[in-house]
């Protein structure tokens, strides 16, 4: 047995990564940031809100919580409308509740079926992101660029018909990018992304765009559905989250971010709701945290850059 | 003539049978019962690697941002905090490297050298893989890892963890040709053996994949805190048995350096330097300890 000899052969061992996008940076050689109102730790909650067509597509890969089972599947179908319909309300009252902002991720679809729920998003002061179209529309480099520019345009523009203001921030399906979907997101007049979660700070690609690291690791979807933990157990782990950020900015000097990313169908269930509850008022009552939509971490963090 | 791994056999050959019970006890240095090692995995993933015809990279197209951003998070972040909370409470680590991390970011190389850590490869990148190479291209690999360790370090590294744990039927021949003296690859015991190799004096160090953090997150999905009350639980067993075990550690700082975790881990890390039944130290040292005790034994 013998490898092609190329596959010894390594063209970008070289100092820095291995590509272009983002210049390397440790987090203990920068300049520290400090958030408005001298808060150490920026408390970002995004909530992904979601439509699932009962014809899953599989091109270029199919999205995490999508269809199932043989056509038609009406357990996963009807169970993510429930988050849409049900789940969705419990978290805006949860959030009104707290006085928490978030920033909502929502598909162009949610916008053109529902507009009612993007009117409620916006006037309750929350952010509207935009995050592709439906969840067939997932983007990974197998997809043709022009395929990937149009779906970036349409997300964008379902959401702008109905809140008459562009989204300044952009999540893709499974944060999954191609080579190409920093400089179409550019192109599209998007300020930042929420997919790279190498960091636990803004950081800015090479084209400018700035991405606030959406930790999956923190996710709902992760210690809930993937890792099959309790909610008790979540509040458990995103509380002791908070208290290891604010003892280490105030260690070293400077700001962290803790982001929170949850998904409807997965919290807003009543049995999850109250402990959730309780998390949200634990973290409002903590004197370190800052509750902030991605625009504002964007703005704090680009006024210091 | 020895002989190394048996190719093709139903039994390898690896090492000969010696089972647990009435093994002579033996201390650590001071008297401890129990050798602790924390092996911290500083790895690079590439982007967009070239293909192994056997096994897959990434999951996704490239790139895979989950995949490579999440690996990225140890470079930028997650070292620091992990490698903070071993030396404030005295704990040097072992380092399995991807050797070209030296190239890509030398500035966690080095403050792993400067913090007196010990470093053994684990190949070039962790996403280049042994299955398949020939012998020469595996030669080229061991002799890459030690020259490349020694230039960034100055240290000569003395063992291997397989890049990915991915072998061939003649890697532990070849280390310990290349005079490599231990090996994190066996999981078959809970002391340092003898490995049977054609040259050389290889021995087997307990690695371990069961408290792996990858493996408590991800394999059994537990909790930070119950992934900490396993690695104390694992500790206070191995403490309790006669004297001799090693206990290693064995972490990832994109995993281990997430702030809901290193919080829980830094209790296990206080728990056994408190304990004082722990010899906490480095691989190399430990192989230096069970070789000063077991000098008499025949190499198979």
């Amino acid at each position: 047995m013998t490898l092609d000899p190329s596959y010894l052969e390594y063209p970008r061992r070289a100092l820095g990564y291995d590509h272009g996008l983002y210049p390397y940076s440790a987090l203990p050689d920068r300049k520290p940031l400090a958030w408005p109102g001298s808060k150490s730790v920026a408390t970002w909650i995004v909530v992904s809100l979601e439509w699932f067509p009962i014809t899953p597509s599989d091109t270029p890969f199919r999205a995490p919580g999508h269809m199932q089972t043989a056509y038609p599947d009406y357990r996963h179908y009807t169970s993510r409308e429930y988050g849409t319909r049900v789940g969705f309300y419990r978290l805006l009252d949860a959030f009104a509740k707290a006085g928490v902002k978030v920033s909502v991720a929502a598909n162009g679809a949610i916008a053109q079926r529902y507009p009612s729920i993007i009117r409620d998003v916006a006037e309750a002061g929350h952010e509207v992101i935009a995050h592709s179209t439906d969840m067939n529309g997932t983007i990974a480099s197998t997809l043709p660029v022009e395929d990937e520019r149009a779906l970036i345009r349409d997300s964008i523009a379902a959401l702008c018909d109905v809140t008459g203001a562009a989204p300044r921030g952009w999540l893709s399906i499974a944060r999954s990018q191609s080579f190409a979907t920093p400089d179409l997101l550019v192109e599209a007049g998007i300020e930042y992304c929420c997919d790279w979660a190498n960091d636990e700070l803004p950081w800015a690609f090479a084209n400018g765009l700035v991405n606030l690291p959406l930790n999956h690791e923190l996710s709902d979807r992760q210690i809930l559905n993937v890792q099959q933990q309790s909610v008790d157990s979540y509040a458990e782990q995103m509380l002791d989250a908070h208290d290891w950020l604010s003892t280490e900015a105030e260690a070293q000097g400077g700001a962290r971010l803790l982001p929170l990313h949850l998904t409807p169908y997965i919290m807003g269930l009543p049995y999850r709701m109250d402990a959730f509850e309780r998390l949200l008022a634990e973290l409002a009552a903590r004197p370190q945290t800052w509750f902030a939509r991605g625009s504002d971490i964007l703005d704090s963090f680009r006024s210091q850059m | 003539m020895r002989a190394g791994m048996q190719e093709g056999q139903a039994d390898p050959g690896l090492y000969d049978f010696s089972p647990y019970r009435d093994r002579p006890p033996f201390s650590w240095p001071d008297g401890k019962k129990v050798a602790v090692w924390v092996s911290p995995n500083l790895e690079y993933y590439e982007i967009d690697p070239p293909a192994n015809p056997h096994r897959k990279s990434w999951a996704k197209p490239h790139p895979d941002v989950v995949g490579y951003a999440h690996r990225d998070h140890a470079n930028r972040v997650g070292h620091w905090r992990m490698a903070d909370v071993m030396s404030k409470h005295g704990f040097p680590g072992s380092v399995s490297l991807s050797v070209a991390l030296c190239q890509h970011h030398p500035e966690v190389v080095a403050d792993a050298n400067e913090r007196g850590w010990e470093f053994f490869s684990h190949g070039i990148y962790n996403t280049r893989y042994s299955y398949g190479m020939d012998e020469a291209q595996e030669r080229a690999i061991i002799e890459d890892s030690i020259r490349t360790v020694r230039e960034a370090t100055g240290q000569t590294i003395r063992g291997w963890l397989a890049p990915a744990l991915t072998h061939t039927p003649r890697t532990l021949d070849l280390i310990a040709q290349y005079g490599l003296d231990y090996t994190c690859d066996l999981y078959h015991d809970d002391q340092p053996q003898r490995v049977n190799t054609a040259s050389g004096d290889l021995i087997s160090m307990p690695y371990s994949l069961e408290v792996n953090d990858h493996y408590g997150f991800f394999i059994y999905n537990m909790s930070p805190r119950e992934y900490a009350r396993t690695l104390i639980r694992q500790y206070e067993r191995l403490a309790a048995e006669p004297s001799g075990t090693v206990m290693c550690i064995p972490l990832h700082s994109y995993l281990i350096g997430q702030p809901h975790r290193i919080g829980a881990f830094e209790e296990v890390l206080r728990h056994i330097a408190a304990d004082g039944r722990a010899w906490i130290t480095r691989s190399g040292d430990i192989a230096d300890a069970w070789r000063a005790v077991h000098t008499g034994e025949p190499a198979a």
